[in-house]
């Protein structure tokens, strides 16, 4: 079987050398090793906010949503509510997830919807040019915080695990191989998925030094996943301070009931004759 | 006997210029999130206090809706205030436009006017100030740079005052005049707080007296306050007068709600919002030299509607031509003219009027255009009536 073309015809725009082309070469690739073992193209829908990172669904060749700066979370959820068997990954940003929509990530951990998120971590909002974000380190130097930013960062490893999310992961923008694994995973994971993404902004904050020299594999290492302390410590080993090293992998995994098989028990509110015939006509020829 | 300050001059954005009346203004607090084509105010701000030029609390919020909900509680708390914002981030503060101006906590607020999703658009339209129009809030719109500047002093007095304290809006087209450098007159700092003296909120929150703001009204009261939130716009022409009258005596520069060029005499009138009046003006000049009857006016003040102002304005001119750069989905037309047509109606002015939809998403507005725009408005009033009620300028159908 061949592999999908993902390609369109957008032109992309991103500042070359930029985190996000790395993100999008390895969520093409999940998504055509997830469409080659079997998940219907037309089934997978990505969604994205609005900041430099919301750009990749313009370079997706797959169904695609752009959303309002900070609401991947809720658009995704009522897609996924709605037609429980689409294959649901939002796409969003730091500013975008953990500042203007945190209400909807603590919420969709809450209730584990089967959905995935990839948040373009770049500590920085990018596309309004470099102002510090919930994750910038104290004393990063944006453009609303000449004299450093006053606050401590959050920790959404930490806070995904305190709000009950059932998987939880990160990943590194330039570990493509890694993040493709990671995505795949996040995407079979029944519930509610997180893949925060350490994603440099070469323009306003250029972290591919310090993450190259000190990202650390956690699987290589060695973590109990279904450890709820082991990974709350795991997610305190580093905060977004450039000093220490940074463990990437999954923190978290284990099964709880989704929300769509609580909710929904089993009823489809909504039936699409029109994906369940491509799909039957793609099994019938191919 | 008017004095006018030494003025510096400068040149400068129409964020910069925002940005550093601002400052002059001497604020306590600022909240903003960072939106285009708004963010260079709040950028210079923090430099500003980062300079040390300024002294003030400078906080980025998580959301507009926190930045404005910040505002009110330090407007309340007696400090002067100020945000800024655009399109989406003025969209997501509504609910708290309402409770700033029912609270009466004043403020200025900057809105580099842009549009609004769907589709993702960064560019000027009016439709994000437009959905805001009925909170209570008085907005103001400039047509250049200079007024930007001169706007938003002149917000913090008006808002401020005892008998209006009320937020205020300085509206400024995103890009056009957000991101344009023109020349500038500034005062000079010693100047300033003469025309604007410190706030001094007669409400501010205080341990000695305890109060309570926002309390729950039931259907027995709740009509008063809303009827004293009327009163205190109703206010707001009057008191605009002395405040335009003590800017002029730093500044020089006079404003009245309603600006106009070429009215007199003229037989049709191109009213518009924002910097298209420039365009405009600048098209009639010549056009009047060939002969051809036409003014324009635009409105520095939106709200409250300078009914009286307009309806004079309007009361002997044969045809006039309303301007939208927003829509009223579902409505008569756009915002403006459906305001215009209501004033000319219960003040007995029966003239044709024709409403333009024009440069929604920030679609060019050429001078081209407005010469086409002005030569219709010439036609209507020559024929007695317009083909049309509305135009969507320019569109492709
Ligand atoms: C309600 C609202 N507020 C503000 C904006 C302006 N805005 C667009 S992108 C952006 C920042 C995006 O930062 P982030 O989510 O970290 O994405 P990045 O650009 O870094 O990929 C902001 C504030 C908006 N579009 N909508
Ligand atoms: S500004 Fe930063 S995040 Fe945005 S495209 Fe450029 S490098 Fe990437
Ligand atoms: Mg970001």
């Amino acid at each position: 079987m061949t592999v999908v073309s993902l390609e369109t015809y957008a032109e992309n725009t991103w500042c070359p050398g930029c985190g996000d082309f790395g993100i999008l070469a390895a969520a093409k690739a999940a998504i055509q090793e997830l469409v080659r073992e079997g998940t219907p193209l037309e089934n997978i829908v990505i969604l994205s906010g609005i900041g430099c990172h919301g750009k990749i669904v313009d370079y997706i060749n797959v169904n695609s949503f752009y959303s309002l700066h900070g609401r991947v979370l809720p658009a995704a959820t009522g897609i996924k509510m709605a037609n429980p068997e689409l294959t649901v990954i939002g796409f969003a940003g730091d500013g975008d997830a953990y500042g203007e929509g945190v209400e909807h990530f603590v919420f969709s951990a809450k209730r584990n919807t089967d959905i995935v998120l990839v948040v373009h971590n770049n500590m920085v909002y990018g596309l309004t040019t470099g102002q510090y974000t919930p994750t910038s380190p104290k004393g990063y130097q944006g453009k609303s915080t000449p004299k450093g930013s006053p606050e401590e960062p959050m920790n959404p490893i930490a806070l995904a695990l305190a709000s009950g999310a059932t998987f939880v992961a990160r990943g590194y923008a330039a570990n493509k191989k890694h993040l493709i694994w990671l995505i795949k995973e996040a995407v079979k994971h029944r519930g509610f998925a997180l893949v925060d993404v350490l994603q440099p902004c070469v323009t306003f904050y250029n972290t591919f030094p310090y993450f190259s020299k000190h990202v650390y594999d956690l699987q290589e290492e060695g973590h109990d996943t279904s450890d709820f302390m082991a990974a709350m410590e795991k997610a305190r080993e580093w905060n977004h301070r450039l000093e220490g090293r940074v463990p990437i992998g999954i923190f978290y995994k284990v099964e709880k009931p989704t929300f769509e098989e609580e909710l929904l028990k089993g009823r489809r509110p909504r039936q699409m004759p029109y994906i369940d015939t491509v799909s039957h006509v793609l099994k019938q020829h191919i | 006997m008017a004095r006018v300050a030494q003025v510096r001059k400068t040149a400068m954005m129409g964020d910069e210029a925002v940005a550093y009346a601002v400052k002059q203004a001497d604020v306590d607090v600022v909240a903003a999130y960072p939106i285009t084509p708004q963010t260079i105010i709040v950028e210079r701000l923090s430099e500003y206090v980062a300079d040390g030029e300024l002294n003030a609390s400078f906080i980025q919020a998580e959301s507009e809706h926190s930045a404005i909900s910040i505002c009110v509680g330090a407007s309340l708390a007696g400090a002067r205030v100020f945000t800024s914002t655009a399109s989406q981030g003025l969209a997501l503060m509504h609910e708290i436009l309402h409770a700033a101006s029912s609270m009466r906590a004043p403020m200025v607020m900057a809105i580099a006017n842009r549009a609004l999703n769907s589709p993702l658009n960064i560019h000027c339209d009016h439709s994000d100030v437009m959905n805001a129009r009925d909170t209570g809030w008085i907005h103001l719109f400039a047509t250049d740079v200079q007024e930007a500047y001169d706007l938003t002093l002149m917000a913090f007095r008006l808002g401020e005052d005892r008998r209006i304290l009320l937020p205020v809006s300085v509206n400024l087209d995103g890009f056009i005049l957000s991101h344009s450098v023109e020349p500038l007159e500034v005062l000079p700092d010693h100047e300033v707080p003469e025309f604007l003296p410190p706030k001094d909120y007669p409400y501010a929150i205080d341990p000695s007296r305890p109060a309570t703001y926002g309390a729950m009204a039931l259907p027995d009261t709740y009509m008063e306050f809303r009827l004293q939130l009327h009163e205190a716009l109703q206010k707001v022409p009057s008191v605009w007068g002395e405040v335009s009258r003590s800017f002029e005596e730093v500044s020089g520069r006079r404003y009245s709600m309603v600006k106009s060029f070429a009215v007199d005499g003229s037989d049709a009138v191109v009213v518009a919002l924002g910097s298209t009046y420039g365009t405009l003006k600048h098209v009639a000049r010549r056009l009047r030299d060939e002969g051809l009857r036409v003014g324009v006016a635009s409105l520095t003040m939106y709200r409250p509607f300078p009914e009286d102002v307009l309806a004079r304005m309007l009361g002997d001119v044969k045809a006039v031509v309303v301007m939208d750069r927003a829509y009223s989905y579902g409505g008569l037309g756009g915002p403006l003219y459906t305001d215009i047509l209501s004033t000319l109606y219960r003040n007995g002015v029966e003239i044709p009027v024709l409403n333009v939809v024009y440069g929604l998403g920030g679609r060019d507005f050429t001078v081209r255009d407005a010469e086409e725009v002005l030569r219709m408005a010439a036609e209507g009033a020559e024929r007695g009536g317009f083909p049309e009620k509305v135009v969507w300028w320019g569109v492709r159908r």
